[in-house]
């Protein structure tokens, strides 16, 4: 289907379900439980999700695909969400132009940017693209400030023209972002089935939607021959130079593909919340996606996916268990025991779960190069070898 | 006048001089087999040829053109394979995968951004690849990882990749070493019947000696980066000065 296989065409189809049942599967404890904070089924967190989802699936057609290791891919991420918000102080509370300027701007500022850094490989590259990321971010934080309003951040404001639109809505506010006039992203429907509560929102539907054709087209590109050249250039480029290729054409369309990714979810960010801030292009979240990618699992399709989720949730979830949730957790034990429990734990949650994270990176790292999904692989095996061998008991029972 | 003029290269590493006025001439659709002792340098003289390394005096013609200053890959869109001494495939594909690149390759030359295809779809390389597979005896492992394959095996699908490209010049550099003596006899048969079948040049070093004798049209012997003698197969197995400087040193 789709031009896909059938393995393909099941993922494709598992990732589609899953990103409409989000809302469901996401929420499965009943509202005012105490597991009910381990529930990510609300519409920041789940735009959240899947916004870096296409980000990393971005990463991977670059990272998992050629091996060129970038270092920068924030910077895309960042100009991704500054056109958006400029689309939307110019033209109009549409999230459509401002989506597609996103990609087209991110797109030629990759091209840019992986033109000059791609004459390196190696750790030369990887510097190069940091050294791009780190100017981009200073010239979005000092240097450009009437582009990028500097350390505030661009943010929309009643003085904007929008020319499509309305620079301040009948009660003076300021309009907000919508698909179609009506069809705004911040609405959201909530269900109540018993103690449960779920919640259905425009905006991440939306942004869902751009996930799974980041998704689709990203297997295409997998399975091209265009795929192929990126993963024999991964392999060995000597071989590819002595077989009439030059590598550098096919690592620059995958360097911009990956570039134009990082746009799109720059974009649905500011599309989401319509503020763009320097910040964005931080290293440190060009380091985020890199390691999104690789706990998932580098080269493969859902990988990344499974890794920006991973972390995703680490950050928003167990950073919110604070002392207080802890001694609710552990009140049933002897006064002593709770408070040397409440202060190991407090090193692994509240502020401190990048240690947690960054403990599970070095597990995942070591003992599963292939990240998540080897260890999905690995669990899978392991059923399929034992359902075997419980075939083969039930087969030698009738004989005694 | 040869397909392949190689006139005065000389090449130095360091205090070593690899290559001294190297002077060669293959004829066009002959098998030109160069001989020579560990060290004489004649995986040099192929590195100067397909822009590995480029010689320190001295010119390289291919069909009237000179090679050198020209990128590796223009060389060999030019029509020069080459068959490296230790096998350069791609180790994290499959054989398939590996045939397939020098399919698409030659069909494309330039690039072009077939992202949206679908690899298997492309039927008529896909059969094209399938038929070197054949002719190399490697059709049943085409699903195999390359890592884990032998020696022999990763020189054969070297080989297969760079033959499904149709070159006009090959270059094979001890195209048999590592390989079983059965795989050793298909492998000349093979590069016989490519011989007679297709307008081919090769340019072939070897060690093993019923090899060069079963396939060569002429041989020029290297010795300490300098051609000693060249001349038919005949005349190189009798010839004095070869059995001093090569065949009595190396047996
Ligand atoms: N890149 C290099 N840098 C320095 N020295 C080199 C380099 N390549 C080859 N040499 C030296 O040049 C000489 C010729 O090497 P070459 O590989 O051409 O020999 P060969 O005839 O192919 O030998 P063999 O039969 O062992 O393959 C050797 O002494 C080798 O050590
Ligand atoms: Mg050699």
């Amino acid at each position: 289907m789709f031009g896909l296989n059938k393995k393909d065409t099941t993922l494709l189809i598992a990732v589609a379900f899953l990103a409409l049942c989000a809302p469901f599967i996401l929420n499965p404890f009943p509202e005012g439980s105490s597991l009910a904070q381990f529930n990510a089924g609300y519409p920041d967190l789940m735009q959240r999700f899947v916004i870096f989802g296409i980000f990393a699936i971005g990463f991977n057609i670059l990272f998992g695909l050629t091996g060129y290791l970038s270092f920068g891919h924030a910077a895309f991420l960042g100009v991704g969400s500054y056109s958006a918000v400029w689309m939307f102080k110019l033209l109009g509370m549409n999230v459509l132009p401002a989506i597609a300027l996103s990609v087209v701007v991110a797109g030629l500022f990759a091209l840019l940017i992986g033109y000059i850094s791609l004459r390196r490989s190696g750790i030369y590259f990887s510097i190069l693209t940091l050294a791009f990321a780190q100017m981009s971010f200073n010239l979005a934080y000092s240097v450009l400030t009437p582009i990028t309003n500097g350390e505030t951040g661009l943010q929309l404001t009643l003085n904007d023209p929008r020319i499509l639109g309305q620079s301040a809505t009948a009660d003076g506010g300021i309009p907000v972002t919508n698909l179609l006039p009506g069809i705004e992203m911040r609405d959201t429907f909530t269900m109540e089935l018993g103690p449960w509560l779920f919640q259905f929102n425009t905006g991440y539907y939306l942004c869902a939607v751009f996930l799974l054709l980041a998704f689709y087209l990203s297997v295409r590109i997998f399975r091209s021959p265009f795929g192929l050249m990126l993963r024999a250039v991964k392999s060995n480029q000597q071989r590819m130079y002595y077989t009439g290729l030059n590598t550098r054409p096919y690592t620059l369309a995958a360097f911009v593909i990956s570039g134009m990714y990082a746009g799109l979810a720059g974009g649905l960010m500011a599309s989401m919340d319509p503020l763009a801030g320097a910040e964005r292009m931080q290293w440190t979240a060009s380091g985020e996606v890199v390691l999104m990618t690789i706990l998932g699992g580098a080269g493969t399709l859902i990988g990344p996916v499974l890794g920006a989720g991973f972390i995703k949730y680490f950050e928003n979830i167990f950073s919110k268990i604070n002392d207080s949730v802890l001694h609710g957790w552990f009140g049933f034990m002897p006064d002593g025991l709770e408070n040397a429990l409440v202060f190991v734990s407090h090193f692994f949650v509240g502020k401190s779960w990048h240690l947690t994270l960054g403990l599970l990176f070095m597990l995942v790292v070591t003992f599963l190069p292939g990240g998540l999904v080897e260890g999905g692989q690995r669990i899978g095996r392991l059923f399929r070898r034992k359902s075997a061998e419980d075939a083969k008991s039930t087969d030698v029972k009738p004989a005694e | 006048m040869g397909i392949l003029e190689v006139k005065d290269v000389g090449k130095r590493f360091g205090g070593l001089q690899a290559l001294g006025d190297v002077n060669l001439s293959v004829a066009e659709n002959s098998v030109h087999a160069i001989i020579g002792p560990n060290g004489a340098g004649k995986s040099t003289l192929l590195n100067c040829l397909v822009g590995k390394l480029i010689p320190d005096s001295g010119s390289v013609m291919f069909d009237g053109q000179s090679v050198l200053g020209r990128k590796p890959y223009e060389i060999n869109q030019m029509g020069i394979s080459r068959v490296f001494q230790t096998p350069e495939i791609f180790g994290d594909l499959t054989v398939f995968e590996n045939m397939m690149i020098p399919c698409f390759a030659k069909r494309d030359g330039a690039f072009r951004l077939h992202a949206l295809e679908n690899v298997g779809r492309e039927r008529d390389l896909v059969e094209k690849a399938e038929q070197m597979l054949i002719d190399v005896n490697m059709i049943d492992k085409r699903h195999m990882h390359t890592a884990s394959m032998s020696r022999g095996d990763k020189r054969r699908l070297e080989m297969a990749m760079c033959l499904v490209q149709e070159p006009r010049l090959l270059l094979l550099d001890e195209p048999t070493a590592g390989m079983a003596r059965a795989d050793t006899n298909n492998t000349i048969d093979l590069l016989k019947e490519i011989k007679e079948t297709r307008d081919i040049t090769m340019a072939i070093i070897e060690h093993d000696m019923h090899v060069v004798f079963s396939l060569a049209d002429r041989i020029t012997v290297l010795a300490q980066g300098t051609p000693l003698v060249e001349d038919t197969p005949d005349k190189i197995k009798g010839h004095p000065k070869v059995r001093e400087a090569y065949l009595g040193e190396a047996h």
